[in-house]
């Protein structure tokens, strides 16, 4: 069963685009030792990105531009690898993969793990509420739900939304042996 | 991480120091805080509070702050929520426009308190 929030689109492979594609298996390392590379993975997509972004010396506004797409690119891969990395279900067989496919007019960003049914479940209520509330509204409210609790719920693909314009999907898949394969499909437009 | 348990005046740890500067008033962050939910941004939130407390103003100076991540959005707005309440303290924020987040998330703050002093150099 495959169950769609938004429109999952497809990776683009030719010549128009660029892809990077990462995949691992949690179990392998302690989370601890894991956590360091999310940065280190995150910078380096952020990092990447900038080579098809030039700067000219003469126009400040590449500067700004090459600046606010770094940002974008390195504060989202951040967010859904550390995501992926809290919420994988480690007794499953799939690996997590993030994938990064720079494309005309969009960069998509795509992030898939293995989850636990409760973990979904709990997914898929922040997806509903978010369908049907003001972004900007819901981000302040949650902060300040927050505020009172230990929780930081959904504050991540909030700050995506509201900060750097992005257009946020989700694919759920149920799995045979047991939970699900989540796919979060973040995009930007550049 | 490393702390100074008697006067808690700097937490640090791998690419980032977060300073208490009680002769100006001021709480610097630098680098690039991606700790792991809002339990390993205790020390950060014990640090600003003590800032918080008994002074008629105190300023975060984040000019040096790289990269935060939305464990430490939501840390730093729980603080600014916490300063809104505690109104015998005036908040300035000073940003750096070179640091693209910063222009984006840091208006979300004045949001949840008007008051506060936002600044960019």
């Amino acid at each position: 069963m495959v169950e769609d929030y938004g429109e999952i689109y497809p990776l683009q492979h030719d010549r128009q685009a660029e892809c990077l594609h990462l995949s691992f298996w949690p179990g392998s390392l302690p989370l601890q030792q894991r956590w360091r590379n999310n940065g280190l993975s995150a910078d380096f997509l952020g990092d990447y990105v900038t080579t098809f972004f030039p700067l000219d010396d003469a126009d400040p506004a590449t500067r700004r531009r090459q600046n606010e797409i770094r940002g974008a690119v390195g504060f989202i891969a951040n967010e859904l690898l550390e995501n992926a990395m809290k919420f994988h279900d480690e007794r499953s067989l799939q690996p997590i993969t993030v994938d990064m496919n720079l494309q005309k007019q969009v960069i998509l960003l795509r992030e898939t793990n293995a989850a636990a049914a409760a973990e979904v479940e709990r997914l898929r209520g922040f997806v509903k509420q978010l369908q049907t509330s003001d972004p900007g509204e819901l981000y302040v409210q949650q902060l300040e739900e927050n505020a009172l609790s230990e929780s930081t719920a959904g504050m991540g693909f909030l700050t995506m939304i509201n900060d750097y314009d992005a257009d946020l999907a989700w694919r759920f898949e149920a799995l045979a042996d047991s939970g699900f394969r989540v796919t979060t499909q973040v995009t930007i437009r550049i | 991480m490393t702390t100074n348990p008697v006067a808690m005046n700097i937490v640090s740890g791998e690419g980032y120091a977060v300073r208490l500067d009680h002769e100006n008033d001021c709480v610097h962050l630098a680098g690039s805080l991606r700790l792991d939910g809002l339990s390993e941004y205790a020390p950060i939130s014990s640090l600003l509070d003590q800032a918080l407390h008994d002074r008629s103003e105190l300023t975060l100076d984040l000019r040096e702050l790289e990269f935060l991540n939305s464990s430490g959005i939501a840390t730093l707005s729980k603080f600014v929520i916490s300063a809104r309440n505690h109104q015998d303290c005036a908040l300035r924020i000073r940003g750096s426009n070179e640091i693209a987040w910063q222009g984006k998330s840091l208006n979300n703050l004045k949001r949840l308190m008007p008051a506060l002093e936002l600044t960019f150099d």
